[in-house]
């Protein structure tokens, strides 16, 4: 195991930005070439962020200082095995929503197209920053870019919900900036450094005290955009914004960015000596564990699809932050894994409810009895991502929850298996019904019997993402080694090398 | 800013051209001289060139601009009185004017009663030329109703300088330990920067005027570097004068911004900011990267500054000041977001689906654009140059005391 210098990570953040810079110069007038920007920065940057596994997969860790910013912090990064589970996940499925969005707002000939994509090249950039931070002020840095540059992504439509959608994103996400500052700024005090390391690097600082208001003030702080409630309010007026960016902020980018950051203040800052001395990992997990049970039942009220979606994500982040929490072996792997599994099935069902809006601007589920005869494909890849989302195999949602199973078990804590199978259960209520009806009921409105999908841009990256859940199913290592990344960063945690 | 005032003043300013530059360049002069020299009495006859050439440049802008001046020169004169009589009385007790030759000799003689009196002088006089909460009152209606290119002159420099000097007042004739220990004055100094804080972002909120609302965000930065002073570590202190190279950068840029707004539309309410961002795009672009700085969201220079003002906060264990630092940022937040909604944002109905309006591209002249864009690249530039600048410069500036 070694340090390696590479450039890499630098230019994996680089990439989308000259692409969004090459985007707003290029405009309008040249569609096409825009759209081109977008498509060649995601891909190169997909191939840069793959070409990285290897070298990390034998247990390296690939490090770039950019500049020291002050004594022992500096502007830097560092991919270590989660990290570049993130990258991955991110980048691939970038890939696929950008192609979707491209069939999204030209379907529907939507206004400001070149803000549009600038923002999402930023948004990503600032993403894979996130991803491959090495320390906590990066991370932070990286952290506040992208709650500007999703911004104009929500409040994309103008309209007075929108902007007052945007608000509140603005003031959840940049008061919980301030209290992520602060902690961090308190911890640098502490210890000196804010370097991330496996299994954290708190211990022996700090009063008691002082730990427990730091860790609390970090997961409220990382918890708003991971949408752990009572902090979650703004991801389902967030829904104004157009699909795409649903699909990918909300379901992948920002809340993914948001679990991502809790994962690394209870894993790679706090870790499990620290967390297990004063039993925090246990109220952390009690209280991941109510909003996993209240989001599912605010899931099966609503009627609109996006805002059912949304809460299903937000039960599904709390499983992550939950899993993580328990500190074992099959908890942190699944945890880890879970970010991928849903990652590919929650972007399934955002893009599904994208292709249905431009196709039959449809949006409450009640209306959407028959649809699937119209829209085979499209109802069939949202089976797929939603029975995946309960966790039946041979989807890969099944594996996730197995391990996070077993993870509870490890951690003797049946009260938590039983959460998760209330969930679960949950799942298949608000999910099912769904299906059922758009296949096998017949329509209110008159349908088109023949086969009528939404344009193919849209149905293309829907149909790929659906499938590829599946194979991870029963892959788990297909494509990208999401499952040897996962457990191999497990084991660095709890081996603490 | 030389560069960038000739087409504003050639618009503003149609007869006056020639007593303008004459003045602007002599304004300069002083303040070059007040951080070059060695003397105290030297200090203040640049001072006072500085700020007579700031009254008169003041006085030639709209209306309300010679009653606005007027005000600065009470306030003004005031405060460089006060400075001379400190002044005086140091050299009156001590013999010398000369700097260095003060900070040997006054430690022995910090009990007397005139030295102390002296250093309250000194401190009032000069809070009240950097505007420093409650001494802020002239700063807002001189800076409005002047010329573009003078608040932008004045702006980024004015203020700073003032700070310039209470550090030296502070740090460097005085030694430290005198302000500290001695008599609470850091205290009193931060309380009242707080307060700058506070009190600056409260009222930029109820401004209507953009240059208003960015002449209050002016007296909460002064806020901010008075804080770092008045918390007498060493963080604090790198902090402030961080502060001081950062917040010139992003006063300028921004007060350049409302120029080149003003030179193309004579208007500066913020409702009437519609379609800036169609219309001015490269403008409005750097007036996001300084609201950002201003907020202090990284990789901006703004935030850098904040960081070590709040370590230095931590340090000093002062929560308060903690509270009031993250306080201000989000309110910070609020008030440049109103523009930057108004400016960017278009009324629904004023435009179909998928049309994009054809509204002319009515960018400001390049010779204003340029010092606007080589600003807002500074303001990122020394973001991420933090900390070389800190390494190489600010380092040597704090007083080996902390």
């Amino acid at each position: 195991m070694e340090t390696i210098e590479s450039i890499r990570p630098l230019l994996a953040v680089l990439v989308t930005l000259i692409g969004a810079l090459l985007i707003i110069f290029t405009g309008e007038r040249h569609r096409n070439l825009r759209e081109f920007w977008t498509l060649l920065a995601s891909v190169l940057k997909f191939s840069i962020v793959i070409s990285m596994v290897p070298l990390v997969l034998k247990g390296n860790v690939l490090e770039f200082t950019i500049i020291t910013l002050t004594q022992g912090v500096s502007f830097q990064f560092r991919v270590d095995q989660f990290g570049l589970f993130f990258g991955v996940l991110a980048s691939a499925l970038w890939i696929a929503t950008s192609v979707y969005s491209i069939g999204y707002v030209r379907g529907l000939n939507e206004h400001a197209q070149t803000r549009y994509f600038f923002n999402f090249a930023i948004c990503l950039s600032a993403t894979m920053g996130i991803a491959f931070a090495g320390n906590l002020l990066t991370l932070f840095m990286f952290y506040e870019i992208l709650t500007v540059s999703t911004y104009p992504l929500v409040i994309h439509k103008e309209t007075e919900d929108a902007i007052m959608g945007g608000r509140k994103y603005l003031a959840y996400t940049l008061i919980a900036g301030v209290v992520i500052l602060f902690a961090m700024i308190y911890i640098y005090t502490l210890t000196g450094t804010l370097d991330f390391r496996p299994g954290g690097f708190l211990a022996g600082h700090g009063s008691p005290a002082a730990l427990i208001f730091l860790f609390s003030a970090l997961i409220l702080g990382f918890g708003v955009k991971a949408a752990l409630m009572p902090m979650h309010e703004w991801l389902p007026t967030a829904m104004v914004a157009p699909t795409p960016v649903s699909a990918l902020l909300h379901a992948v980018a920002v809340v993914k960015a948001g679990v991502f950051g809790c994962l690394r203040i209870i894993l790679y800052v706090f870790g499990p000596e620290v967390l297990h001395d004063l039993n925090l990992w246990l109220v952390l997990a009690y209280f991941a564990s109510f909003t996993v049970i209240v989001s599912g039942m605010y899931a099966l009220a609503q009627d609109n699809l996006k805002r059912r979606l949304a809460f299903s994500t937000i039960n599904n982040l709390a499983i992550i932050v939950m899993g993580a929490a328990l500190l074992t072996p099959s908890a942190i792997t699944g945890s880890i894994f879970h970010m991928g599994s849903h990652g590919f099935m929650k972007i399934t069902l955002f893009f599904v409810a994208g292709a249905i809006y431009v196709k039959t601007h449809k949006e409450n589920i009640s209306e959407l009895d028959g649809i699937g005869r119209q829209m085979p494909l499209t109802m069939g890849a949202f089976a797929i991502g939603a029975m995946g989302v309960a966790g039946t195999p041979p989807i890969c949602g099944f594996i996730s929850k197995w391990y996070l199973a077993m993870g509870s078990l490890e951690a003797h804590k049946v009260y938590f298996l039983i959460v998760l199978l209330i969930s679960a259960l949950m799942d298949v209520a608000y999910f099912f019904p769904i299906i059922y009806n758009s296949f096998f009921k017949s329509p209110k409105e008159p349908v088109n019997p023949n086969f009528d999908e939404a344009p193919l841009r849209m149905v293309v990256p829907l149909v790929i993402t659906a499938i590829t859940s599946l194979i991870l199913g029963v892959f788990p290592n297909a494509f990208f080694n999401f499952f040897n990344i996962a457990s191999m960063a497990a084991a660095k945690i709890l081996g603490g090398i | 800013m030389a560069v960038f005032s000739k087409r504003s003043v050639e618009q503003e300013l149609p007869e006056k051209i020639v007593y303008f530059y004459c003045i602007f360049l002599l304004q300069v002069t002083g303040l070059l001289g007040i951080v070059i020299t060695g003397d105290m009495f030297n200090l203040y006859v640049f001072l006072e060139i500085a700020s007579l050439a700031g009254y008169a440049l003041i006085a030639v802008g709209e209306d309300g601009a010679p009653f606005a001046s007027l005000n600065y020169v009470i306030f003004g004169t005031i405060g460089a009185c006060f400075y001379l009589l400190g002044v005086g009385y140091l050299y009156i007790s001590t013999g010398s004017l000369n700097i260095a030759d003060l900070a040997q000799v006054l430690p022995d003689l910090y009990q007397s009663k005139v030295v102390l009196v002296a250093f309250a002088f000194f401190m009032v006089g000069v809070s009240l030329k950097m505007a420093l909460f409650p001494l802020h009152v002239w700063l807002p209606d001189a800076y409005t109703y002047a010329p573009s290119t003078v608040s932008a002159l004045l702006a980024p420099l004015m203020t700073k300088v003032g700070a310039y000097v209470m550090i030296r007042v502070l740090y460097t004739v005085f030694k430290p330990h005198f302000a500290i220990e001695l008599i609470p004055a850091t205290t009193i100094l931060a309380w009242m920067a707080a307060g700058a804080i506070l009190f600056g972002a409260i009222m930029a909120l109820a401004q209507i005027d953009l240059k208003r609302m960015l002449a209050y965000i002016l007296v909460s930065e002064v806020g901010y570097i008075a804080l770092g002073v008045g918390l007498a570590n060493r963080s604090g202190l790198t902090g402030a004068i961080l502060h001081i190279l950062n917040d010139s950068f992003m006063m300028l840029a921004l007060f350049l911004v409302v120029g080149a707004i003003m030179y193309r539309y004579g208007n500066r309410e913020i409702s009437q900011l519609r379609y800036l961002h169609r219309k001015m795009p490269f403008t409005m672009a750097a007036f996001v990267i300084a609201a950002l700085s201003v907020i202090g969201i990284p990789p901006t220079c703004g935030f850098f500054s904040k960081w070590y003002l709040i370590l230095g906060a931590i340090d000093a264990n002062q929560w308060v000041f903690v509270a009031v630092l993250l306080i201000s940022s989000l309110l910070n937040v609020i008030l440049f977001f109103r523009v930057i909604e108004h400016a960017y944002l278009e009324p629904e109905e004023e435009h179909a689906e998928g049309a994009e309006l054809a509204i002319a591209n009515e960018e400001a002249p390049f010779s204003m654009l340029m010092p606007i864009l080589i600003a807002a690249a500074g303001i990122m530039v020394f973001g991420v140059l933090s900390g070389k600048i800190i390494s190489t410069v600010i380092q040597f500036a704090v007083p080996g005391y902390f």
